[in-house]
């Protein structure tokens, strides 16, 4: 029972990527119709805000040290951070370590700036070409920003721990009389994901502009017709689907040290998620996310990988191959979205 | 000719001339120059041309005629390549073999994959063959190389040993892959004056293969099939209601494109006899997609233009560095020669995949025919400003 449980638990946080991601994926193909191979990207530049954040935080002057000396008998040269002088030793250490959460603060704006711009300066011009054109140059797209990204960080992953308090293992079960030992980041990470998967749905379900939205989803022409700018307010759908992905990145970034194509691994992943949930359906987006998540953690238990071996390597394109074959919308999909 | 018309023919020749004089035209360069570092005419990368051509020739049949847009292809070129090598290390190195069993291989993965793929369209027959080729690349990666069963040799890569069973080996035939005796990897190095040039067997092989099944497409594209595989493209729905059922074809495309890429992976295998599973890796079919959009998408042309183009500035622009671009720039004022050279310095060497990127988005935005539909524009801009002189007026030609 406890190994059963542990092993949710282990696809939980993998399982909490994915839904973000699919998420933010069938928010722009809902609103806008377009298939965004750029997610990925996005989620990528999410977890690099995460980088940048500690980096500048971590920028440092150095002092000689008269008093103290090093193993040759020089003065010492002691790095300080600009923070830790401005803020007092005490306060700024604090800051340092809390980098990757304060991250999140940078990582809305400029992943919203970006979508933004994605969307008025490349793909509103793709609106009126087929689904190809438009896979192809955010397919396109995604290598400039990954290379990009290559060139000012380098190629290997870059470690990006969490804060301090946040560190080491908990025992979630305790209360329950279990011994499932889990890391408390992942529960931070599961946690913060449920949130922004709520706030997201909130949005969508109790704001005006929530409902206009979701109006325009079902019959843009309409909605139009009506007075309202609905292109206007897909963009911004657009630059919150940005946003989503980025946050999804930046608390990732402890889990899996970012490096430039985790972008595109997730992307592949996280396509056949959306495709099993359903095309434009947001709550078979998530639920396929975390189930997908789940199974994965399932197929890469000792006792699934030795009676079919590399079946933890294959689980989910064959789940996405069986439910595509068996269920052509996907789980939750609805009638007459990307049929022709 | 050989049952095409006028201008296919002369496309034909236009093609077996350039590849066949592929060495002197890709060397225009003195050995020696300064110049020779831009100089493509040596048998690896010509190889590469070549085998990339045939590649991309194959999956426009299926994209570029039918529209099905495959995510997956390298797979059946990473198939093509271990089949190949497999028979290396049990028969024989002679290349024949090696090559039929590598189409052949591909061919019936193609059957399986195809089948079950095409059953959806759109975005969903993407990620059903991007799914399957992923497949084929963690299970090549991981599963398929235990020391109890190893097919693929995993992260090495599958390669001949010195204790392979290779039954129809015998000492007169060289140690490596040969066309009857004779080695892919024999050379004849030509040196006229400043230039040098090589005359490989290997190329003049795949050189030959290319001619051979750019014939054959261009036969599939004039051809009734070919007809059909466009009204799936313009229009599935209208073409079953004439009561044709459009499946089979499409599988029949995906089929062939399949092979090609089989054949691809078996001369690859065959110009050097190792396979790896990162062949099979989704970044390699995104490649042959780039090339295939690049080139031109439904052109004859375009696909074997579009790999040569990605393969030659892949490997020129990853060989120049900062030194040499100081060198360009020397003419200008010292502050502006760095500036210039910083400007650029992302854009070469490893960051020539940033400029790919950009100029694959430029091709989707500004020029979706690809290269082939520039050089069209270019001619007719010509003949447009010739006429004008002409006439003397500028008029508008009439749609």
């Amino acid at each position: 029972m406890d190994g059963l449980i542990l092993q949710i638990l282990n696809g939980l946080d993998k399982g909490s990527a994915y839904a973000l991601i699919a998420l933010g994926l069938t928010l722009i193909f809902g609103t806008l119709g377009v298939v965004n191979f750029a997610h990925g990207a996005l989620f990528m530049i999410g977890a690099f805000c995460a980088v940048t954040i500690s980096k500048i935080l971590n920028i440092s002057y150095e002092v000689v040290d008269p008093n103290q000396t090093d193993f040759l008998g020089n003065p010492l040269k002691v790095k300080t951070p600009y923070v830790e002088s401005w803020f007092g030793p005490e306060m700024g250490t604090s800051i340092i370590d809390w980098s990757v959460p304060l991250a999140i603060l940078l990582t809305i704006p400029v992943m919203m700036l970006i979508g933004l711009i994605m969307e008025r300066g490349l793909i509103k011009h793709f609106y009126s070409r087929e689904h190809a054109d438009q896979i192809l140059v955010t397919f396109g797209l995604a290598i400039v920003l990954q290379e990009i990204i290559k060139y000012y960080f380098g190629a290997n992953p870059i470690q990006t721990p969490p804060p301090e308090a946040l560190q080491g293992v908990a025992n979630v079960g305790a209360a329950f009389g279990m011994d499932l030992p889990y890391p408390i980041w992942r529960i931070v990470y599961f946690c913060f994901s449920l949130g922004i998967i709520g706030a997201v749905f909130a949005f969508l379900q109790f704001t005006t502009f929530g409902m206009v939205v979701r109006a325009g989803m079902a019959d843009r022409e309409t909605v139009g017709l009506l007075g309202i700018n609905i292109d206007r307010r897909f963009t911004i759908m657009f630059a919150i689907a940005a946003a989503v992905a980025g946050l999804a990145g930046v608390m990732y970034a402890p889990i899996n040290p970012p490096n430039y194509h985790m972008g595109m691994d997730f992307l592949v992943l996280s396509f056949v998620v959306v495709v099993v949930g359903g095309m434009g359906s947001l709550p078979g987006a998530v639920l396929a996310g975390f189930m997908l998540g789940i199974l994965e953690s399932f197929a890469s238990t000792t006792w699934a990988t030795t009676t079919l071996p590399g079946i933890n390597q294959i689980i989910i394109y064959l789940v996405a191959i069986i439910v595509l074959l068996t269920r052509p919308r996907g789980l939750m999909g609805r009638k007459g979205v990307m049929e022709e | 000719m050989l049952g095409l018309n006028n201008k296919d023919t002369k496309l034909l020749i236009a093609v077996a001339v350039l590849t066949l004089l592929a060495p002197f035209i890709l060397n225009p360069f003195p050995a020696d120059s300064a110049m020779a570092q831009f100089n493509a005419g040596y048998p690896d990368l010509m190889q590469r041309f070549v085998i990339f051509g045939i590649f991309a020739i194959g999956f426009n049949i299926l994209f570029g005629l039918t529209g099905y847009l495959s995510f997956g292809h390298a797979a059946f070129l990473g198939i093509g390549s271990y089949a190949a090598v497999w028979i290396f290390k049990l028969f024989t190195y002679n290349v024949v073999p090696a090559i039929a069993l590598a189409v052949i291989m591909a061919g019936l993965f193609s059957v399986v994959i195809g089948y079950v793929s095409l059953r959806r369209s759109g975005i969903y027959f993407s990620i059903l063959t991007l799914a399957f080729a992923q497949m084929s690349f963690a299970l090549a990666y991981s599963v398929l190389s235990n020391p109890k069963f190893n097919l693929t040799n995993g992260e090495t890569g599958l390669q001949v040993y010195s204790g392979d069973l290779q039954m129809f080996h015998r000492d007169s035939l060289p140690d490596l892959p040969h066309l009857f005796g004779l080695s892919m990897r024999s050379t004849y190095n030509l040196d006229l004056g400043a230039w040098s040039f090589s005359f490989n067997a290997g190329y003049y092989l795949c050189a030959i293969v290319l001619m051979l099944v750019f014939y054959l497409s261009i036969r599939i594209f004039r051809s009734p099939f070919g007809l059909m595989l466009r009204a799936i493209k313009s229009n599935q729905t209208r073409m079953s209601y004439t009561g044709l059922n459009p499946r089979p074809h499409t599988l029949a495309a995906f089929v062939i494109s399949g092979m090609y890429a089989g054949l691809a992976g078996g001369l690859m295998a065959a110009m050097d006899p190792l396979a790896g599973a990162e062949r099979m890796q989704w970044t390699a079919s995104g490649e042959v997609v780039l090339m295939t959009i690049l080139g031109g998408t439904g052109t004859l042309i375009g696909p074997v233009l579009g790999a040569g183009f990605i393969k030659y500035f892949e490997n020129i622009f990853s060989k120049i560095n900062d030194s040499i671009l100081h060198e360009w720039f020397a003419f200008l004022p010292d502050g502006l020669e760095n500036f210039m050279v910083f400007i650029v310095h992302p854009f070469i060497g490893k960051g020539w995949h940033l400029t790919l990127g950009i100029l694959f988005m430029l091709v989707v935005i500004f020029l979706p025919g690809g290269l082939v539909e520039g050089g069209q524009r270019i001619g007719k801009w010509i003949k447009n400003r010739g006429k004008a002189k002409d006439s003397g007026a500028t008029t508008e030609p009439a749609e």
